[in-house]
């Protein structure tokens, strides 16, 4: 792989809900590029098609047309055992809104931590142990959550204690779908300055959010997704400055800022016509 | 002297959980003018719930006005039986909540929900009631109101579902309609959608208007006077500039700046925002 080609590349990507009878398209060529390094993030509504994109592009999910390349691997077509054997590499890694949903109730958090690491079973038992203390203090974690359960954790520490599950494995890309949405402003902060830091550490960061203010912050470029395709990808502040799309710019122009005061309300009506909007 | 202008006003109102005499809300006073959009913000526990439930006459079991004075269009409700309410809400007074679904019948089509309220409260004909109640749904924006009418709750969108519940809130003409978390859990545009229509039927009908948010933005932009309600009392009053952009209360500025760190706010360039984002955005 040549080294300025896209670390993840998302290509004419389609995917299907349903049976035969009621299909229901949740993805229309949607196309992406993630550079190494780089933080994008993916901004949509609901039925955008964001979930869906993240679980298409690690697998998780089979796509009906386009193609999911990785690290120059082109993942779609990927047998059961392949992705098995992809995942263990640990290259990319996914987290999702609610921890508790990734990780085993029944294990503690240091067994949590550890699994992805033995499943390699490349890493002696103390070297695994330290790598879990590194990443425990990335996400500013105590050690003394380790023989806790997950259901032991508040939502804000659990969410903590997934970014860092994703890390041990040193991934050269996270996807983060909606990782701040169920928290509350204080935690949320939190996990927004992790994951600005581990944006300056290097690993590639896709983030899924509904929110533009969530994500503005720590993103290079932003894509919006817009009823299962790619409207528009842009570097983040013109995205938010200089929407050229009419579906940015109704988003834009539709999130409550205190700056803006009244509200034109004709424009929106004009952008709304214009993208079709339900 | 009464004001015939003033719709709704509170005077040192207390309420009071009468299980363990907690004060919940305390020495609140607000004035609702006609055709006037009043905001009231605060989290969950401040009292701005509660305090419109007091105004709908429709507490909590237990929990009672101990303390001040409510004025619905001139009259006392403090005085009001069981019955004079049935009169009010719906017909003078009426509120949208967070959770449409939970206020329809899932086994009904929508259209005959709002036919019905119409038939009952209007004393109409069948007839007239349906047509009444397809109006609704076209005035309330939505694109197939002949479709609707005929679709049951859960075939709709959350933002849909909102349509329906101000278009029912709507049907009799109330003076009044409180908005308590009305957009709270719907997507950004489609919470526009909503709030701009609720200003529409302000300016069509002279509605006058309540907006209660936890998000100050959301009530920022909709409303002429905004308060600020924390641990069961109102900290901040004022004209929503004022409020704005110079804040007394603390926790007024810590609402601010919440906003001005987790919000778009902070990334909008207002100093070199393109002649077309400002027509979009209305900065001057």
């Amino acid at each position: 792989m040549s080294p300025d080609a896209p670390l993840l590349q998302v290509a004419d990507l389609d995917v299907h809900y349903g049976s035969r009878r009621s299909r229901t398209q949740a993805l229309h060529g949607a196309s992406l590029d993630v550079f190494r390094g780089e933080t994008v993030g993916i901004i949509g509504e609901t039925g955008s098609g964001k979930s869906t994109l993240a679980r298409a592009a690690v697998g998780l999910i089979s796509v009906s047309g386009g193609s999911v390349t990785i690290g120059g691997e082109v993942v779609t077509g990927f047998s059961d055992r392949k992705w098995r054997d992809f995942r263990r590499r640990g290259v990319v890694q996914l987290v999702f809104q609610d921890p508790l949903r990734s990780l085993d109730p029944d294990n503690t958090i240091g067994a949590s931590l550890a699994e992805p690491l033995i499943l390699q079973g490349r890493a002696s038992r103390s070297e695994i142990a330290d790598v879990i203390r590194t990443h425990l203090a990335r996400v500013r974690l105590d050690e003394d959550v380790l023989d806790r359960l997950p259901g032991e954790l508040s939502g804000g520490q659990r969410q903590r204690v997934a970014v860092a599950r994703a890390l041990v494995t040193g991934p050269e890309l996270v996807i983060l779908d909606e990782p701040v949405s169920a928290l509350d402003s204080a935690n949320r902060v939190q996990v927004l300055e992790i994951l600005a830091d581990l944006r300056a550490s290097g690993v590639a960061l896709v983030f899924i959010s509904h929110d533009l203010g969530s994500v503005a912050g720590i993103t290079d470029r932003v894509a919006v997704l817009y009823q299962g395709s790619v409207v528009e990808v842009d570097v983040t502040d013109a995205i938010v400055n200089r929407p050229q799309h009419d579906y940015t710019r109704l988003l834009v122009g539709s999130a409550p800022t205190l700056a803006t005061g009244s509200l034109d309300r004709a424009r929106r009506d004009e952008l709304r016509s214009l993208v079709g909007a339900p | 002297m009464a004001d015939d202008d003033i719709v709704l006003s509170l005077r040192d109102v207390t309420i009071t959980n009468t299980a363990d005499g907690a004060h919940l809300v305390r020495g609140v006073d607000l004035t609702l003018r006609r055709g006037a959009v009043l905001g009231i913000v605060g989290e969950s526990g401040s009292g701005k719930t509660l305090t419109c439930r007091a105004v709908l006459g429709i507490l909590p079991p237990r929990f009672e006005v101990s303390g001040g004075e409510i004025d619905l269009l001139g009259e006392d409700v403090a005085g009001l039986s069981a019955r004079d309410w049935q009169r009010l809400r719906g017909t003078e007074i009426t509120a949208v909540f967070q959770d449409p679904a939970s206020y329809l019948n899932p086994s009904i089509r929508v259209g005959k929900q709002i036919a019905e309220v119409v038939r009952v409260k209007k004393r109409v004909s069948r007839k007239a009631a349906q047509a009444e109640a397809l109006a609704l749904l076209d005035a309330v924006r939505l694109r197939n109101p002949a479709r609707v009418y005929d679709q049951y709750p859960h075939e709709l969108s959350g933002g849909m579902l909102q349509r329906v519940l101000i278009a029912t809130a709507v049907a009799l003409d109330p003076q009044i309609l409180i908005a308590d978390e009305a957009t709270t859990a719907l997507d950004v545009t489609v919470q526009a959608e909503i709030l701009d229509l609720l200003l529409e039927l302000k300016e069509r009908t002279g509605l006058s208007l309540i907006v209660v948010s936890h998000d100050l933005a959301v009530v920022a932009q909709l409303c002429d006077e905004v308060l600020v309600m924390r641990g069961g009392e109102i900290v901040e009053r004022g004209r929503t500039d004022d409020i704005l952009f110079d804040p007394q209360h603390e926790y007024t500025r810590l609402l601010i700046d919440e906003h001005n760190r987790y919000g778009l706010d902070r990334f909008l360039t207002l100093g070199t925002v393109p002649d077309e984002m400002k027509e979009l955005t209305g900065v001057a």
